[in-house]
């Protein structure tokens, strides 16, 4: 076999290996068991005491929501005007100028939420400063907010009759200094030591062996790009994120970098086993998720070391599979690898340009992005999977004539609503956004607007219109990758992208905690013969069936006239 | 929400101090003991810096091993792929007349020997490295420029040659600017 693959499965076992007694440890931290990283509770101790916050004071699931949505509208207010005024705070040694405020609003909302959609390019549009205090701030603070929102949830479900639910801040600052900090710690300086830069010294001129001149730019990037996988956040330092030789300089960093990616989705799901002491649940959740990630790595790392048809009529060689927009030291299984695991996380850094790869894969990315509970972002893509798993025990339940319960409370008409109209919320702006973004480019493509709608897209035809596909389920699924040929740096783009990644972020959030914090309140039913199993191998099907149904239906059509349509037109 | 707020707004400060400030700080102290002390690792010809090791150039000289094309021209401030679709007819024409071009410059090689990393663009734009295949199919057209035997450009594209990482992992590459200068250090 050659050293392509072996590379990828070595990376996947390596993940796996790595997520399960990280998993263990995470669930130790939050039920308050004693950690090696134990030294961290006088730092804690200390934040709490200057914010004026008392770590021990439960929360009900409404106090939960209402601490998380207050702080994030601080971060929202601080990264727009921070990204407003850029050009005249300090460390900006490249001199860049400030962003305009459509751009301004798109990219503080797409960091608050984890998105990390970026309509800039890091070395023209955005500072020292906003790299580091916000972006990288950001990135921390938006993985913990989903991790302390699924911590309410893992909460809810472990305890009996209870609406005393934790409390926000403490599960939300040891996400940060027990779980995200040491991690990215580790990784940054394994970046640094193999070639990125760590540097603050600004862009630096080259005259090159052949006699050009060449501008280098450079920064401290080694910190934010730890944080940038771990988080699964994705927002990368330069303009063509971990496809750029200083942000993931060889295969070794790449290796690294890509374990980090999955590392805490994977992770989280062993977590909740040990937390709950439910371990075969876990499985059953694990067995799943790895199901339909699999089922997205294998065609597309087929379609990319087969090559581009297209390039094999012009009779030339393709050994190393279809090469536009890779790069010669990851090559096209390591690159179609992390085209998956970057979208079924929520992540959205790329190793490679998603809008040069086969139409299959590009499926694939999307697909990954419309279900987005395959492992998912940190915290959030379990907080996508409960919700799932909500709706296939009601529909068990019915199936079977039984009254549908999850871990021992019953499912009823109030829960199913919220499950349902989150599960539907998805496909809805994905392909409304798409729907409107179709039509004001076909009948307002010549508008007298700053960018034309006509000058939108890189490729025509079915290519083209996946490009808007792309973007619109990237931003709903928080991911923040992109076909980064689409021109989005325009108000139509960046305002409408914001909008729906700001309602795909919160209410996603906030429906599974209500429903959470519902349950818990509710008479706890103690398991019968009459119970409907959910830790079984036929629960599973089950839930991938209600995925495969509720996801993949709503959205083939839009698929069809895309990356399918593509698909079929190469010969 | 009032009661929140405050807590939110202090907790917010303590964290970018950390995490903005101190965190990175550390990083970038350890980082000084990295190759290039952080600052991106060089290559020096003749005491002079021609570039960084990870960063590609462009190489259109005949006398010298090409690197891939780039959308970004090799301005390293600015990297950027092409992000062509690959059903895209203006793109298959560019890539068709890069053909072309090499086959041009390099006579003494059939269209079906070429490896299609020469006539596609990497997604940075700045891809410092070639296969050993991308970089063998050059050395007649070197070798008939410098006047040197191919045999010793061909060694010199194998001590170049960085094996996958341990011997298992991922592709085998040559860094297009290191074996430049080994080229022209060679005379």
């Amino acid at each position: 076999m050659n050293t392509e693959y072996i590379g990828i499965i070595f990376m996947y076992l390596a993940t796996v290996a790595l997520a399960i007694p990280l998993g263990k440890y995470i669930a130790k931290v939050f039920k308050g068991e004693h950690t090696w990283l134990d030294f961290m509770a006088p730092v804690e101790r200390f934040i709490f005491k200057i914010a004026g916050i008392d770590p021990n004071r439960e929360m009900n699931w409404k106090q939960h929501l209402k601490a998380l949505l207050t702080i994030n509208v601080i971060w929202l207010f601080y990264a727009f005007f921070c990204l407003l005024f850029q050009a005249h705070l300090p460390l900006n040694p490249d001199g860049n100028p400030s962003q305009s405020p459509d751009l301004a609003f798109n990219t503080a909302l797409s960091f608050i939420t984890n998105t990390n959609l970026q309509d800039y390019s890091g070395e023209s549009l955005a500072t020292y400063f906003t790299q580091h205090f916000v972006f990288m701030f950001l990135h921390f603070v938006s993985a913990a907010t989903g991790l302390a929102a699924m911590m309410v949830v893992f909460k809810a479900m472990k305890d009996k009759i209870t609406d005393k639910l934790g409390n926000f801040w403490d599960f939300f600052l040891k996400s940060i200094t027990r779980v995200l900090l040491p991690i990215s710690f580790v990784v940054a300086l394994i970046l640094a030591f193999n070639g990125t830069p760590t540097s603050y010294k600004g862009k630096v001129a080259v005259i090159g062996l052949q006699g050009d001149t060449v501008h280098v730019s450079r920064g401290p990037v080694a910190a934010m790009v730890a944080i940038k996988q771990v988080g699964s956040n994705g927002g990368g330092w330069f303009g063509t994120n971990s496809a750029h030789p200083l942000e993931n300089p060889n295969y070794l960093t790449n290796i690294v970098e890509n374990i980090s990616i999955i590392l805490i989705p994977i992770a989280l799901v062993f977590a909740l086993g040990y937390y709950l002491n439910k371990k075969k649940l876990a499985w059953v959740i694990f067995g799943v998720m790895t199901i339909g990630f699999l089922a997205m790595v294998y065609p597309s790392v087929n379609a990319e070391v087969g090559g581009n048809p297209n390039i094999a009529h012009m009779g030339i060689s393709q050994p190393g599979g279809s090469m536009e927009g890779k790069e010669v030291r990851f090559g096209a299984a390591a690159s179609a690898y992390w085209g998956i695991t970057t979208t079924v996380t929520s992540n959205g850094s790329v190793n490679s340009m998603h809008d040069s790869m086969m139409p299959v894969s590009g499926m694939a990315q999307m697909f990954d992005m419309m279900i987005n509970a395959f492992y998912g972002g940190v915290g959030v893509g379990f907080l996508n999977f409960y919700i799932f798993i909500i709706i296939a025990v009601f529909i068990s339940g019915l199936m079977v004539g039984r009254t549908p319960e999850f871990m021992g409370r019953k499912i009823e008409a109030r829960e199913m609503k919220i499950a349902s109209l989150i599960a539907l919320l998805h496909p809805f702006v994905i392909l409304v956004g798409t729907a409107i973004s179709t039509y004001v480019l076909v009948h307002f493509a010549n508008a007298a607007w700053a960018t034309k709608p006509s000058a939108w897209l890189n490729n025509p035809g079915f290519h083209g219109f996946s490009e808007m596909l792309y973007q619109y389920a990237s931003s709903a699924a928080n991911n923040g990758s992109g076909y980064a040929g689409l021109t989005a740096n325009n108000i139509f783009w960046n305002v409408s992208t914001g909008l729906v990644i700001f309602i795909s972020r919160f209410l996603p959030i906030i429906g599974p905690v209500a429903i959470a914090g519902i349950l818990a309140n509710k008479k706890f039913v103690p398991e019968s013969a009459g119970t409907l199993k959910t830790d079984t191998g036929t629960f599973g099907v089950m839930v991938l069936a209600v995925i495969v149904i509720v996801a993949a239906l709503s959205f083939f059509p839009a698929l069809t006239l895309g990356p399918i349509a593509e698909h079929f037109s190469i010969k | 929400m009032k009661a929140f707020f405050l807590p939110s707004l202090k907790l917010t400060i303590i964290l970018i101090v950390l995490l903005a400030g101190i965190y990175p700080l550390a990083i970038a102290g350890i980082g000084k003991f990295a190759p290039g002390n952080g600052d991106g690792e060089t290559v020096t010809y003749n005491g002079r810096v021609v570039g960084f090791a990870n960063i590609g150039q462009k190489f259109t000289k005949d006398k010298y091993f090409w690197s891939r094309p780039s959308a970004a021209n090799y301005q390293a401030d600015a990297g950027a792929g092409t992000n062509k679709g690959p059903s895209n007819p203006d793109y298959l024409k560019t890539v068709d007349a890069a053909i072309d071009t090499f086959l041009k410059h390099n006579p003494t090689v059939t269209r079906s020997q070429i490896p299609a990393e020469l006539v596609t663009s990497s997604g940075s734009g700045l891809d410092p490295d070639l296969s050993p295949a991308g970089a063998q199919i050059q050395v007649a057209r070197i070798a008939k420029v410098r006047n040197i035997s191919a045999d010793k450009i061909n060694s010199l594209i194998a001590t170049n040659t960085e094996k996958p990482l341990l011997g298992l992992f991922g592709p085998a590459k040559v860094n297009v600017l290191k074996l430049n200068v080994a080229l022209d250090e060679m005379k």
